[in-house]
């Protein structure tokens, strides 16, 4: 699906990425965890081909992602961004149709409105459908922003779809809801990358993890071969203990301290 | 765009028709509506009667129609780009007069006029009338792309710059205009003041024809980029996602937007506010589709500014107001409003 060879993107002399190799493929949840800077936004930003690498290349279905058109590519792949703000308030069943924009050219076809109706019953934000975008609370507004997102690849079931930080600022319980929907969306064949903060719900729901430390790869494997108190002190320079929890195939991560005078 | 939409685009243009026949009658000849079908019936030949005086056809065909169709093609560019304009910068603020691009059309306009630049009149030899539209052109185009890169950083547009940069260049644009008054002749300074305030006075076919394509080629290209826009507001990499070229998009609507400014500044000078208040009735009555509201602006700019244009001939005949004083006076409450309700949504 994803294939990245010797990818390097750097910025004046500053490397921001340093030869990195991975590759992923359909149906699989893979997570980029690393610390502030550590180059994870900057290589989704290649990933969504938003910049292009310096050097190295990554091949996307088998071509080069630098051939690809934008709206062919637009078809195949979604990305969920942090930022949720909009600078002229639409209707919320509008701005989920703008996830169709990329399948039709003026009007929507009726295969269009079925889906962003389906998918707003499956976010569960059919009752915002009239409301204003920017009168609805910060969680609703994520959830709508998924919404779009889900739409545009719907009847694509072996695209891609691109997460960064999806959890952020949403409670306990969206949270949740949001990684397993991202767990269920790879079962039915998406490929789904995603950057995450929380070590615990990369391990519970990711098939593998990308650990990434000033632009270089860490460790990459499943979550039980990577995440070890040893990766995530290289990789956040902080130390930590690992807890077995009862139906956790992976142990939860618990910071230490770092200073003894609190 | 959907059938609703369709329908009230339909209303809009049945309001123009009835605002341009309304403007056509009104005046110091008055010509009933019957007359001025009767007229126009027997201008293009549909039929051979001849139910109106002569002088009212000629005042009708050489005076009036020409003031009200230059004032429909003037109030559709100005609303058109103001939309346009707005949906770029992702801002319901910016207008092309408060930003300072009328003010950079109106300040190459002058220019050339006033300082009888050689290469003006080189260019007025080649292209006639076309030229002033040409030179507002390139000044509007200066001026956006200056307060776009002012006011723009990692693709967002700061409110505070944008607005602050309009206030700078049209600082210098009345600087500049203050001091040509110095230079100017008695003609020149009727011209001058006729460019600062605004006026449809100089309508004539002449200046209809000038701006003609310079009206139609944005008012029919800008509604292609609707959907475009409407993805735009979410973001600049955002709209990249759903597969739109941002670069294109932007350099293309600049253009759009300038050549409808310029050509509007070139025959009725400044002109201000229509572009900030009719996107902005559009928006708050029906929807922020942008589907809606570009066309939309371009239909009610026209049916604005020819009320407007109406009233400014009538209210104090036999002499005349500058339009631009009455736009102004319609514009500012409405502006004021838009901060207001701005201010409380904690966006400025």
């Amino acid at each position: 699906m994803i294939v990245v060879n010797e990818l390097t993107y750097r910025i004046g002399k500053k490397e921001l990425l340093q030869g990195l190799n991975f590759e992923t493929g359909p149906g699989e949840l893979l997570a980029i965890l690393g610390a502030n800077g550590a180059g994870k936004s900057t290589l989704m930003k290649l990933l969504c081909r938003e910049v292009m690498p310096s050097s190295g290349e990554i091949m996307f279905r088998g071509k080069n992602l630098k051939q690809y058109a934008l709206t062919e590519l637009a078809k195949r792949r979604a990305v969920l961004s942090q930022q949720n703000t909009i600078s002229i308030s639409f209707i919320v069943t509008e701005l989920v149709m703008m996830g169709r924009y990329p399948h039709f050219e003026q009007s929507p076809s009726a295969n269009d409105v079925t889906i962003v109706k389906k998918v707003m019953e499956e976010t569960g934000i059919s009752h915002l459908a009239g409301r204003d975008y920017n009168t609805l609370s910060g969680g609703e507004q994520q959830r709508v922003q998924l919404s779009r997102v889900l739409a545009q690849i719907y009847d694509c079931p072996d695209a891609c779809l691109f997460l960064d930080e999806p959890t952020n600022g949403l409670d306990l319980l969206y949270q949740q809801q949001m990684m397993e929907l991202a767990r269920r969306l790879a079962n039915q064949g998406y490929t789904v990358i995603c950057i995450l903060h929380d070590i615990n719900f990369a391990a519970r729901f990711a098939d593998r993890i990308l650990m990434l430390k000033d632009g270089r790869k860490v460790a990459m494997g499943t979550p039980v071969e990577v995440v070890t108190a040893e990766n995530l002190s290289e990789t956040f320079g902080i130390n930590v203990r690992l807890i077995a929890c009862e139906g956790y195939s992976c142990p939860l991560v618990v910071p230490e301290m770092i200073s003894n005078n609190i | 765009m959907n059938k609703h939409q369709g329908y009230i685009l339909i209303c809009m243009m049945v309001l123009l028709i009835v605002v341009m026949m309304l403007s056509s009658c009104i005046g110091a000849v008055e010509i009933s509506v019957s007359e001025l079908l009767a007229i126009i019936a027997n201008k293009t030949g549909l039929s051979e009667t001849s139910a109106f005086k002569t002088q009212q056809a000629a005042v009708l065909l050489n005076i009036r129609l020409p003031r009200v169709v230059l004032g429909v093609l003037v109030g559709a560019g100005l609303g058109i780009s103001g939309a346009a304009i707005q949906g770029l910068f992702r801002n319901p603020l910016a207008e092309p007069g408060l930003i300072g691009i009328s003010a950079g059309a109106t300040l190459f306009a002058v220019l050339m006029i006033v300082l009888e630049v050689g290469i003006f009149k080189v260019l007025s030899g080649i292209i006639g009338f076309y030229a002033l539209s040409l030179a507002a052109f390139v000044g509007a185009c200066i001026t956006t792309f200056m307060v776009y890169r002012l006011a723009t950083r990692n693709g967002k547009t700061s409110t505070i710059t944008l607005l602050l940069s309009g206030i700078a260049i049209n600082a210098l644009s009345g600087s500049f205009t203050g001091l040509l008054t110095y230079l100017a002749t008695d003609e020149q300074l009727r011209t001058i003041t006729f460019w600062s305030l605004g006026s449809l006075g100089g309508a004539n076919w002449d200046t209809v024809a000038g701006i003609t394509p310079f009206i139609i080629i944005p008012v029919a290209g800008l509604p292609f980029m609707a959907k475009s826009l409407n993805a735009l507001s979410l973001g600049d990499a955002e709209a990249l996602h759903l597969g739109i070229d941002v670069v294109l998009l932007k350099r293309v609507i600049i253009v759009f937007a300038t050549i409808a400014v310029g050509a509007s500044v070139a025959v009725a000078g400044m002109i201000g506010f229509i572009g900030l208040i009719i996107p902005h009735i559009i928006r708050m009555t029906f929807s922020a589709d942008h589907r809606l509201v570009i066309p939309g602006s371009a239909i009610l700019g026209a049916v604005l500014l020819t009320l407007a244009d109406l009233m400014a001939r009538t209210i104090v005949a036999p002499a005349e107001l500058p339009i631009g004083i009455l736009t102004a006076l319609i514009g500012t409450p409405v502006f004021l409003y838009i901060i207001i309700t701005e201010r409380n949504k904690n966006k400025i």
